[in-house]
C-alpha cells in the first residue's frame, strides 16, 4: 500500500493528472497482479495439467496424491479414445446436440426478441418477466422441474397423454396407458427433453440480446421496407439481420460454447452416470475420470479434446468481439 | 386482428417460459394427495406448508437437515462473492483508469479464460485440491469459484469504473487528495452500485455450481445446496412435494437477484456489440 499513499501535498506540487499520465506507472500491473496471479492458478495452470495429465496412466488418487508414480503413457490415451467406436458415438450425439440446441434456441430466442419488439408496453413487460423467469432458474431446479412435469405416474406430460383419446394415441405411438412410461429410456426421446430443457433455460437470453439490439437500431428502416410492401420474412432478411449481424454473430458463438458442454441438466435429467447410451463429451470425461474404477489420465484426453474443439469456436468469438471493440 | 395474434403468440411464450416455475412452486405448496391425484390441479387446492417443515425440520442424515446445507452454500457463496468483489474491483480500476502496454493483452486473456470449458478443469483442479490438502473442505470450493467468477467480475466492472467522470478524480487529486484518498472517497462511492451488481452474479455463479461440488465434497454434512438436492431428490424419489419445496427454496434467491441485475448480464456478454 506504500505506492498508493503519498503525502498530499507532494501529489498536488508535482503530478498534474497529465504528467501522472505520461510516466511510465507501475500502478496499474499492481492493481492488476492479484487478478492475473488468481487467473493463472486457478484457470490457466489447471488447463496446462489437465494436457499434462492426459499422457499419464494415471488410475487411482493416491498417484495423484503424489504418494506413487505416474507412469508416461505419451499418447496411449489418446489412441485409446480414438480407436474406440464408443467415442464416435459420444462426439456424434454432442455434435448434433449442440447443432441442434443452437439452432432452436437462436430461432426461439430471435423469434421472441422480434415479437417482444412488437407488442404493446404492458404486455412486452408481462411476457419479458416470464422469460426472465426461466433464464434466472438455475439450470439444476429447472431440469428437476422438467424432469417432475415428466414423471412416469404423476407427471404432467403423462397425464395429457393419458388423455388422448385411447384409439388415436394407439394408432399414434401404439400404446394408450401411458402411466409407468419410461420418458427417459429411449435415447432419442431422452435427448428431445434434454433439448425441451436446454432450450428452455437459454432462449431468453437470446431473445433479450435480440431485443436489445432491435432498440438500438433505428425502426425507420424497417417501416419503410414494410411500407414498400415487404412482408416480414423479407424484411427480417433484407433489413433487421443486416443490421444485428454482429450481435447474431456473438450469440450463435457463445450458444454454440454453451451447448457444446451442457452439463449440469443431463447429469440431473439421467441420474448420474450410469447411462452411457446418452453421453456426451463433457459428461464421458468427467464420468471416465470420477466414477469408479478412476481414469482420470483418460478423462484428461477427452477433457483435452473437448477443450481443443471450444477453442476453434472461442477464437472466432474473440476475433468478433475485438472487431467490435475497434468500431466502437 | 394482427394485434390478436402477437398478443396471443405473447401469452404461448410467456406460459412456455414461466410454466415450469409456476410448476414448481404450486407443486410444493399441495398435500401429498394432490400431487399423485389421476387428475392434475392447476392450482393447489388446499395449500400447506407441509413440504417445507418437513424439508426444513427433518433430518436427512442425523443431525443434518436442509437448512444445514443451505447455510454451507449460503457461506461459499458470500466467500467468494467477497474475495472476487475485492480482487474485481482493483483490476477493473486498473484497465478503466490506466493506459500500460499490456492493458489490450490483459482484456484479451480476460475474454479468452471465460472462454475455458470448466468442465475440462474438473480433474486437474482436483489434483491441486488433493494436493494442497483442500479436499473435502468448503475452501476448495471458495477457491474454484474464485477463479471461475473473476473474469467476468472484471470485464463487467470495468464498465462501471469507466462509466464515472474522470475529472472528478483529477478535481480530487488538483485539491490534495491521495490516490488512495481519491480511490476511497470519489471512485468507490461512485462504483459501488456496479460492484453491487457484479457481487450478484459472482453469488449466483457460486451458488448454482454443481459438478465441482460433487467431486471436492465427500462428507454429506459439508455438501452444498445442490449437491444435497442431487444425492438426496434427484435420485429416483418420488416425494415430488419435498423436492419441489427445496427447489423453491434455492431458486428463489437466485431469482430475486437475477431480476436485481439481468439488464448487466446482456451489456456484459455481449460487450460492444449492443450499442445502447
Amino acid at each position: 500500500m506504500s505506492l498508493l499513499t503519498k503525502s498530499p501535498g507532494e501529489a498536488a506540487a508535482r503530478e498534474t493528472p497529465a504528467r501522472r499520465r505520461r510516466r511510465v506507472d507501475r500502478l496499474p500491473y499492481l492493481l492488476l497482479l492479484p487478478c492475473l496471479a488468481i487467473i493463472a492458478v486457478l484457470l490457466l495452470w489447471p488447463l496446462g495439467q489437465v494436457v499434462m495429465m492426459s499422457f499419464y496412466k494415471l488410475d487411482s488418487v493416491r498417484q495423484l496424491r503424489g504418494d506413487r508414480e505416474w507412469p508416461w503413457i505419451g499418447l496411449g490415451n489418446y489412441a485409446q479414445i480414438l480407436g474406440d467406436p464408443f467415442f464416435r458415438t459420444v462426439l456424434r450425439n454432442t455434435v448434433l446436440f449442440a447443432a441442434a440446441n443452437v439452432a432452436l434456441t437462436m430461432i426461439l430466442g430471435t423469434l421472441v426478441g422480434l415479437l417482444l419488439n412488437r407488442l404493446g408496453r404492458k404486455m412486452a413487460t408481462f411476457v419479458a418477466s416470464c422469460v426472465m423467469l426461466a433464464w434466472a432458474t438455475p439450470a439444476l431446479t429447472g431440469t428437476i422441474v422438467w424432469k417432475w412435469i415428466f414423471d412416469d405416474t404423476s407427471g404432467l406430460v403423462t397425464w395429457l397423454f393419458n388423455k388422448l383419446p385411447d384409439g388415436l394415441s394407439s394408432t399414434l405411438f401404439g400404446r394408450s396407458d401411458w402411466t409407468g412410461y419410461g420418458w427417459f429410456n429411449d435415447p432419442l426421446l431422452f435427448f428431445a427433453i434434454l433439448t425441451l430443457v436446454v432450450v428452455w433455460h437459454s432462449f431468453p437470453f437470446i431473445a433479450v440480446s435480440v431485443l436489445a439490439g432491435l432498440k438500438s437500431v433505428p425502426s425507420e428502416l424497417q417501416e419503410a421496407a414494410r411500407v414498400d410492401g415487404a412482408g416480414p420474412w423479407r424484411v427480417f432478411w433484407s433489413v433487421t439481420f443486416p443490421m444485428l449481424r454482429p450481435v447474431f454473430g456473438i450469440l450463435v458463438v457463445l450458444s454454440t460454447i454453451w451447448d457444446f458442454k451442457v452439463f449440469t441438466q443431463q447429469f440431473v435429467l439421467a441420474g448420474g452416470t450410469q447411462d452411457r447410451s446418452t453421453f456426451m463429451l463433457s459428461i464421458y470425461s468427467y464420468a471416465e475420470a470420477f466414477s469408479p474404477p478412476p481414469k482420470y489420465g483418460l478423462g484428461s484426453a477427452i477433457a483435452v479434446i473437448l477443450t481443443l474443439i471450444l477453442l476453434v469456436v472461442t477464437a472466432l468469438y474473440v476475433r468478433m468481439v475485438l472487431r467490435q471493440e475497434d468500431e466502437s | 386482428m394482427k394485434k390478436v395474434a402477437l398478443n396471443a403468440a405473447g401469452l404461448l411464450v410467456a406460459l412456455f417460459a414461466a410454466f415450469p416455475v409456476y410448476w414448481m412452486v404450486a407443486t410444493s405448496l399441495k398435500p401429498n394427495r394432490e400431487i399423485f391425484s389421476a387428475t392434475p390441479r392447476p392450482v393447489p387446492a388446499k395449500p400447506t406448508l407441509e413440504h417445507y417443515r418437513e424439508i426444513l425440520t427433518g433430518n436427512l442424515i442425523p443431525g443434518v437437515t436442509f437448512a444445514d446445507f443451505f447455510l454451507n452454500s449460503a457461506l461459499v457463496a458470500v466467500a467468494t462473492v467477497l474475495l472476487s468483489g475485492l480482487v474485481a474491483l482493483l483490476a477493473a480500476t486498473a484497465v478503466a483508469r490506466f493506459r500500460f502496454r499490456l492493458r489490450t493483452t490483459f482484456l484479451i486473456l480476460l475474454l479468452v479464460v471465460q472462454m475455458i470449458p470448466l468442465e475440462a478443469l474438473v480433474i486437474p483442479l482436483f489434483l491441486m485440491i488433493q494436493r494442497l490438502g483442500l479436499y473435502n473442505t468448503l475452501p476448495s470450493l471458495i477457491l474454484t469459484y474464485l477463479g471461475f467468477s473473476l473474469p467476468f467480475a472484471v470485464w463487467m466492472l470495468r464498465g462501471f469504473v469507466a462509466a464515472v467522470p474522470k475529472e472528478l478524480e483529477e478535481a480530487a487529486a488538483i485539491d490534495g487528495a491521495s490516490r488512495a484518498q481519491t480511490f476511497r472517497k470519489v471512485l468507490f462511492p461512485l462504483v459501488a452500485p456496479g460492484l453491487v451488481a457484479t457481487s450478484i452474479f459472482s453469488f449466483i455463479t457460486a451458488w448454482n455450481e454443481l459438478i465441482f461440488a460433487l467431486t471436492f465434497i465427500s462428507d454429506q454434512h459439508k455438501y452444498t445446496l445442490p449437491v444435497a438436492m442431487t444425492f438426496f431428490f434427484g435420485r429416483d424419489d418420488t416425494a415430488w412435494g419435498s423436492v419441489m419445496a427445496a427447489s423453491t427454496l434455492f431458486t428463489l434467491p437466485v431469482i430475486v437477484f437475477f431480476l436485481l441485475v439481468q439488464r448487466r448480464m446482456v451489456s456484459g456478454l455481449v460487450a460492444g456489440a449492443v450499442k445502447g
